[in-house]
């Protein structure tokens, strides 16, 4: 695990007693940016995002495959892999600036307090552990209860998303997705957490069993009052779960707003042509759009704007200066001269 | 199902030829009144595989009846989607019909000739007819070998090309059909050098190359991104009109099946349910489980609020299948005689077809 900052324990447990620092919302996350390195030189995954989650809502961050969704969810919790790492930027929770956390300081952190529900249910679930055990394995280490009473609280969890707690002994393979994935959500679940973030978590399901799965995510959030970041390539799904929306386009935020604001008045050409990619079954038959192109390569990013080689609507100004966010109503951003 | 009403005119018995088909045969069918594919009854049992005990002590073999007495027509040069949840028998029916899993009852009639009666000679050129472009384009192409002997392959393989230059136009025309333009550009490069959506690409190249009648795709833009999954779907549409190639499409996601088919079969538990044109199913679904995976759909727009039929549960076990309607534990519209009756296919209109007792009343026709 690389860090910005490597510490031992005892400096960790002296920045924890340092000074809080004031932000707005639960999550609030400022100009992160993680590079991995590769031998080529960096590839700059996540370059500059920000990006804030008011307490109890729900925020979804959309983009094509490679656009540094999945990369920001693990900056923020410090999983990068090996050649990760975070560059520069604040990810403010709770009064702490993770970003600057040493390992054991985020061990303290993650599943206590921000838990994640993996991409794909099938392969994040050990094969050889019964599923109960696994749920209970955090509660053990976080809460310091018996395996046995540890037990039965993965049994109580077990029930409330909706899987029979007899099953607690049974093993993955015993599962099917749908359940396999409610058991991650139980496992999310296991410590109170007051955010969860969700991989992708309805993606390799079958669209009766993405239904349930969300709609289970929509009634443990207003029974639990849990803040939720979900994290999709299915901008149609973010519609539906999701109180605000970030546009990801390669490694940087080029549209953010209320969803409704990103949907109904999308503003960037890349968030424009993008909710065009997905069919409305309401509406007129029609054939879908798609993005002519490839996302650019983030070891040398284009300069300027980086959708201009494959946006309809640029011009050659759009390559000359870097983009800035314009406000174009209270809370809704775009990353677009035109626009403004 | 001796109750099966068929969905379209179906090809008297008398034309069905008896005995043994072979090649020459095969050469001379065509596909009269524009039917492709003419299913009746399929049926596919896979056996359930019993410890020994078990098996020594129980008294009848169990079956996993994945694929229930399916009767379908097929139209030459329509796209027919073959929608249902994972479990439901779709891509058994579809490898069944390519002859790759082995029917347990039913005939599948292709040009008026049955499959089943094929000669062994016959069988390989029937397979050079019907091609199949598989959900996943990372395993479904050999990493070892080019671009160029990928495609080229099923022309070796089937004889149909006698020298070397007349292979290579073939391959490059296919490559292009496929979308992969210019074609030369990719000729020698190896699978781990493209992107998914061009291995794909491959994949469709190396099916049309043969220049088939029905290629059946299964999930093919699943593992794919959203642009690239549009551009495939495109592909598949500019191939039905350019090519007059048949696709069945089978897909769990309504949507996308509603975007380019022309007709819709709604598949739950080894039966269809309901069959029709796609903007009829769409816009008047009648079985209360296509009406539900309709309701389901996400559409990108978070201000239409609309009810949505959640369906507790999935697909229950294809080994113990529930008596009467099989959709009758999930059903929220079920009626007492659901459990006890199964439904048979009730007329809407025109050629739109529904599995539902709650119609048998309403509709006499």
């Amino acid at each position: 695990m690389s860090t910005v900052e490597s510490g031992t324990a005892a400096a960790a447990t002296a920045s924890e007693k340092g000074q809080r620092i004031e932000h707005e919302g639960i999550l609030d996350v400022r100009d992160l940016k993680a590079y991995f390195k590769l031998r080529d030189g960096d590839v700059k995954a996540v370059d500059g995002v920000s990006f804030l989650l008011e307490h109890g809502k729900s925020l979804g961050l959309a983009g094509e495959s490679g656009c540094g969704k999945t990369t920001a969810a693990l900056a923020i919790l410090k999983l990068l892999p090996e050649n990760g790492r975070i560059v520069s930027g604040e990810v403010l929770f709770d009064g702490k600036n993770l970003a600057k956390r040493t390992e054991y300081g985020m061990s303290k952190i993650r599943w206590k307090d921000i838990s994640i529900i993996f991409q794909g249910a099938m392969n994040a679930l050990n094969p050889v552990q019964p599923v109960g055990k696994q749920i209970a394995e955090p509660i053990i280490l976080h809460e310091g209860l018996s395996e046995n009473k540890a037990m039965v609280r993965a049994r109580e969890l077990f029930d409330l998303v909706g899987i029979n707690p007899k099953r607690v002994t049974e093993f993955p393979h015993e599962m099917s997705g749908g359940m396999r994935q409610r058991a991650m959500i139980a496992m999310a679940l296991a410590c109170n957490p007051k955010l969860i973030i969700g991989d992708e978590p309805t993606t390799a399901l079958d669209v009766m069993v993405q239904a349930q799965i969300l709609e289970l995510i929509e009634r443990l959030r207003h029974e639990l009052n849990l803040s939720f970041i979900l994290i999709s390539h299915d901008l149609s799904v973010m519609a539906e779960t999701c109180d605000t929306g970030v546009i990801m386009y390669a490694g940087k935020v080029v549209e953010a707003g209320t969803t409704t604001q990103i949907f109904n008045s999308a503003a960037h050409p890349y968030t424009k042509q993008l909710i065009r990619a997905f069919p409305n079954i309401h509406e007129r038959r029609e054939m879908v759009s798609s993005i002519a192109g490839d996302p650019p390569n983030l070891l040398n990013p284009p300069p300027g704007c980086r959708f201009f080689p494959r946006c309809s609507e640029g011009e050659p100004a759009c390559t000359e200066t870097e983009q800035e966010m314009v406000e174009l109503d209270p809370g809704h951003f775009a990353r677009c001269w035109k626009v403004a | 199902m001796d109750d099966y009403t068929p969905a379209a005119p179906v090809v008297e018995k008398e034309k069905v030829r008896s005995g043994s088909i072979g090649r020459k045969d095969l050469a001379r069918a065509s596909a009269s009144d524009g039917i492709l594919y003419d299913i009746r009854g399929l049926e596919v049992f896979f056996p359930v595989r019993e410890t020994f005990f078990k098996a020594m002590v129980s008294t009848e073999k169990r079956w996993v009846r994945a694929v229930d007495s399916v009767s379908l027509t097929i139209f030459a040069g329509e796209i027919l989607a073959l929608v249902g949840e994972s479990g439901c028998g779709k891509t058994t029916t579809g490898r069944t019909i390519l002859g790759l899993e082995k029917q347990t009852g039913g005939q599948i009639i292709y040009k008026g000739l049955e499959v089943g009666r094929f000669t062994p000679g016959a069988i390989r050129d029937y397979r050079r007819h019907c091609q199949i472009i598989f959900q996943d384009p990372y395993n479904a192409i050999n990493p070892k070998h080019t671009i160029f002997d990928i495609v080229s392959e099923p022309l070796v393989v089937n004889h149909l090309v006698s020298n070397e230059r007349d292979k290579e136009e073939r391959v490059i025309r296919a490559l292009e059909e496929a979308g992969l333009r210019p074609a030369r550009d990719y000729l020698y490069r190896y699978p781990h050098e493209l992107s998914g959506g061009q291995r794909q690409r491959v994949c469709i190249a190396g099916a049309i190359v043969l220049e088939p009648d029905m290629i059946v795709a299964d999930e093919p833009v699943a593992s794919l991104d959203v642009s690239i999954r549009n551009d495939i779907l495109k592909l598949m549409v500019a191939h039905k009109k350019e090519l007059g190639v048949t696709y069945l499409f089978i897909t769990h996601d309504l949507s996308l099946a509603w975007v380019i088919s022309d007709r819709i079969a709604v598949m739950y538990l080894g039966k269809i349910v309901e069959i029709g044109e796609t903007e009829e199913v769409v816009s008047n679904p009648k079985h209360p489980y296509t009406k539900a995976l309709i309701s389901v759909i996400p559409v990108p727009d978070p201000t239409a609020k609309r009810e949505r039929t959640i369906l507790s549960g999935e697909t229950p076990n294809p080994a113990a299948i529930p008596s009467g309607c099989r959709f009758h534990p999930r059903c929220p519209e079920r009626i007492d005689i659901c459990s006890e009756q199964s439904p048979v296919d009730v007329q809407i209109r025109g050629t739109h077809y529904a599995a539902c007792l709650r119609l048998n009343g309403q509709s006499s026709s």
